[in-house]
């Protein structure tokens, strides 16, 4: 009874394995695999050290802010506001800086204005019962035109003071000559990774997702774990242009623009489900990896840049492809 | 007037939960109309009645979803105030949704412990007991004598095993009452007997199970007594046993007026 019993509570539907292999994360991982291979072989360019470089700092942009976007998707919703919470919360940390203020007060101010509007979207969805899609498109033009307001339309490069400490912050290399951006990706994918297995928080998002009135009887607090989530992607997004602020140097009112859609296609590339219930940290990763050397190989390549968007857009619905011939041999 | 008394006098003492008088009205809508009746430990009560005869509401009462206009309800003898689901879990009342209330992307284990889930750790730094959590909720599948696996999705499951795991959350706790939202009514007839069975365990273990149900054959089979409601009131309460499905349908449709 003891051995069939614990038998049970150890039984899988699939072994480890399997189910790596059956994830369209990994079968995109091979796809980047392959493509970083192949470019290495075809091209001299590629895998040089400053390429290498470039790319992975590329990449980190989109996938921080897919990140939190992925969390997003898990629990059925989207936000398109990120773009331009990008811009505005890069847009805050240099006027204030600029206006004499030091580093840290910058980052605070910038921190907190992507948490107020991440708490505005969620509360407009969660309690008011505004579709996500209206309440950030709305925001994604509100932000940007905030982000207008700001600077009166013009482009900041000075950031008073701290200035020095700010490029460092995102332009530098501080361990083993890896791009600051890449380490910050890292440590937010981990943190990312551990919240959506390991916390209550983590679940919740998932069973949101999956069935929100089932999460909502069952005793779920359904309304803030919405409002959290969207202040989280919020945030992903300040934090991705406080960074990418450091880097550039400078802050115009159109950087971002257009980068929502970069987002989203980076997540469901790395398997989120736009109708929810399913998302992995390292599939945002995976995602924006494989956009960034999609880019990266049609410039080695000398294609056009002209067909950038064919081939991203080929391999979001490829990705996606791969998802629907699971499902219908799982019906089967 | 003689069988409150009797009510009062012998059952009381054993009763989980006694309804007195109790009444709800949405406005000028009488949903429910001056019913009293008492739930016993170990006991199955088949709950009856048309569409729109007030079972729900009723139910909704004892869940803890709805106020009552009027009357009181007594949990073992103490004046029973609810004011949201959550209290009624609290007073040791578990439902059964109709719709399950499942997360289909989640595994069995984790659709059971949905809300309440176990974590090991202090403070802010808990994380999530997974180990502790595939064992108790095998433990209860056990149990029950289903063959749900903890670890499987719930995607994948029969009807029967999805019920089995809606009524595993029930078993978390010690509960005195299970209600059961229409639990046979979408699942296929060898899945009803598997259903039929869960039923009875948990009324083997000393729960007082209401049953609400649209199906005669199987309130007939598992229920030991059966109340039915008929436009808001009660019009029959009474042992499985001393009764028929020809009469209970007689009741629900009017045909019979009280039994």
């Amino acid at each position: 009874m003891t051995t069939t019993l614990e038998k049970t509570i150890d039984a899988k539907q699939q072994s480890w394995l399997s189910e790596k292999l059956g994830s369209q994360t990994f079968w995109v991982f091979m796809a980047v695999v392959a493509a970083c291979v192949f470019l290495s072989f075809a091209t001299d360019s590629f895998a040089t050290p400053k390429n290498l470089y470039n790319i992975t700092r590329n990449v980190t942009f989109v996938a921080m802010i897919a990140l939190g976007m992925t969390m997003v998707i898990i629990t059925g919703g989207i936000d398109l506001s990120v773009g331009s919470v990008l811009c505005l919360c890069s847009m805050v940390l240099a006027v204030v800086m600029h206006a004499g203020y030091n580093i840290e007060v910058g980052i605070a101010a910038s921190i907190a204005t992507a948490l107020v509007i991440g708490a505005f979207n969620g509360i407009l969805i969660a309690y008011l019962d505004f579709p996500p899609f209206v309440v950030t498109l709305g925001m994604l033009s509100i932000a940007r035109s905030l982000a207008m307001v700001t600077s009166g339309n013009t482009v900041v490069f000075e950031f008073g003071p701290d200035h020095q400490q700010l490029l460092a912050l995102g332009g530098g290399a501080w361990l083993f000559g890896i791009a600051n951006p890449v380490i910050y990706m890292l440590v937010l994918a981990l943190i990312t990774g551990f919240v959506l297995r390991w916390t209550r928080f983590g679940r919740y998002l998932f069973a949101i997702g999956g069935n929100e009135h089932a999460a909502t009887l069952t005793g779920v607090p359904v309304k803030l774990i919405k409002v959290a989530v969207y202040m989280v992607s919020a945030l992903s997004a300040g934090i991705a242009g406080i960074v990418q602020t450091g880097w550039l140097g400078a802050v115009t009112t159109n950087i971002g623009s257009g980068m929502e859609l970069q987002v989203i296609a980076a997540a469901v590339i790395g398997g989120a489900n736009l109708a929810g219930g399913v998302g992995t940290a390292m599939g945002a990763i995976i995602g924006a990896a494989l956009i960034e050397v999609i880019r990266n190989s049609l410039g080695l390549l000398g294609i056009n840049a002209f067909w950038q968007g064919v081939f991203i857009g080929g391999a979001i619905l490829l990705a996606v492809l791969f998802d629907r011939i699971r499902n219908l041999r799982q019906r089967d | 007037m003689d069988r409150s008394a009797h009510a009062v006098g012998v059952e009381a003492a054993v009763s989980i939960l006694e309804l007195k008088n109790i009444s709800k009205n949405f406005g000028a809508i009488q949903a429910v109309n001056d019913i009293s009746f008492s739930l016993q430990p170990g006991e199955v009560t088949g709950l009856m009645g048309d569409n729109g005869a007030g079972k729900s509401t009723l139910v909704k009462m004892i869940a803890g979803n709805y106020r009552p206009s009027s009357g009181s309800m007594m949990m073992e003898n103490v004046p029973l105030e609810m004011h949201k689901p959550i209290d009624a879990r609290q007073h040791g009342i578990e439902i059964v949704h109709q719709d399950l209330a499942l997360c289909n992307n989640l595994t069995a284990a984790a659709n059971v412990f949905l809300g309440r889930e176990l974590r090991v750790g202090r403070g802010p730094f808990q994380v999530l007991d997974y180990k502790s959590m595939y064992q108790k909720a095998g433990q209860i599948f056990a149990e029950l004598k289903s063959e749900t696996r903890p670890r499987d999705l719930v995607k994948q499951m029969s009807g029967g095993q999805r019920q089995a795991v809606a009524i595993a959350r029930t078993r978390l706790t010690n509960p005195k009452i299970v209600l059961m939202d229409e639990p046979t009514a979408a699942i296929s007839v060898r899945q009803v007997a598997e259903v039929l069975n869960l039923i009875r365990r948990l009324r083997d273990q000393g729960i007082a199970v209401v049953l609400i149900s649209h199906r005669m054959p199987d309130v007939f089979t598992v229920a030991d007594r059966i109340i039915v409601l008929r436009r808001g009131t009660k019009v029959a309460d009474k042992k499985t046993s001393e009764s028929s499905p020809e009469e209970v349908t007689g009741l629900i449709t009017g045909a019979i007026e009280r039994a």
